[in-house]
């Protein structure tokens, strides 16, 4: 088995572990340490499929900004050392049952289906091919959506101040 | 053990996906809601890298799929997260059990 295989594997391995271990440990900010580990897992396989731009931008948007957000918001309403709740065994069992399921389904249907993709040459995702697509407003150009994702930025970062914002009282 | 390829990939991530709703369904709180939710999205981008790196080398069009659902994925955080410390305000939990008052 060649390096390469083995550290798919590992990759794999350490993103499919953490992501089970934050969905099942009790303890709210280790469950998000575990996140963090499985999205950096995540990065490394963009990584190792080449594809670096994509993996810089897991790193920065979801390892660097929603990890730490999501950190300081558990330290903002729990208590540190606080446990969460046991869960109903029932409701654990029958979501096992269902996932379970979905999952085997899933995978039979992948595995029946035969992909077939073109032949072309591939195309390298440097930077620069990324960034003149990104905003480029010919055919193959990606101009509007791009303006769409900032209006949408701008809208979800108002909506965060006026509903975060404490409202005062009433002085009339 | 065979030579990783689109199959390895996607079994992965259906198994991140499953993960993230087994997660969605077994707890009550907001926080771990979100984060369950991020690792469906997650999954979801790795689909669209791994469909783009196999079957369309030639297109670019997953990597911008990736990149724009990265960037709704921040702002759908941040503002959960807003709303879960202005639910943390008025109700002292996140539970979703104890937010009831629109339930009817």
């Amino acid at each position: 088995m060649k390096g390469e295989s083995i550290i798919f594997y590992l990759l794999a391995a350490m993103t499919l572990v953490s992501a089970l271990l934050s969905v099942s440990s009790r303890q709210l900010f280790r469950s998000a340490v575990y996140l963090l580990f499985s999205l950096i897992g995540i990065a490394g396989i963009y990584f190792w499929l080449q594809y670096e731009f994509v993996a810089a931008v897991q790193i920065v948007v979801y390892a660097g900004g929603i990890a730490v957000l999501i950190i300081f918001s558990i330290f903002l309403t729990h208590k540190s050392g606080e446990k969460l709740p046991k869960q109903n065994p029932t409701r654990l069992v029958f979501s096992a049952l269902a996932v379970l399921a979905g999952f085997g389904l899933t995978m039979l249907q992948v595995f029946n289906y035969n992909f077939t993709g073109t032949k072309e040459a591939a195309v390298e995702a440097t930077v620069l091919a990324i960034g003149t697509r990104m905003l480029g407003m010919g055919k193959e150009g990606f101009a509007l959506p791009f303006e769409v994702v900032s209006m949408l930025l701008l809208a979800a970062m108002i909506g965060c101040i006026v509903i975060a914002m404490r409202s005062k009282p009433e002085t009339t | 053990m065979m030579e990783p390829g689109l199959y390895h990939i996607l079994f992965v991530s259906a198994a991140l996906f499953f993960i993230g709703i087994f997660g969605f369904f077994t707890r009550r709180n907001l926080i771990r809601m979100l984060m369950s939710i991020e690792l469906v999205l997650n999954s979801v981008c790795l689909n669209f890298i791994a469909f783009n790196k196999y079957l369309w080398p030639n297109k670019l069009d997953g990597v911008f799929f990736t990149v724009f659902i990265i960037a709704i994925a921040a702002a759908e955080a941040a503002v959960a997260i807003a709303i879960i410390i202005n639910l943390y305000r008025s109700h002292n939990s996140i539970d979703v059990s104890t937010a009831e008052e629109m339930r009817y």
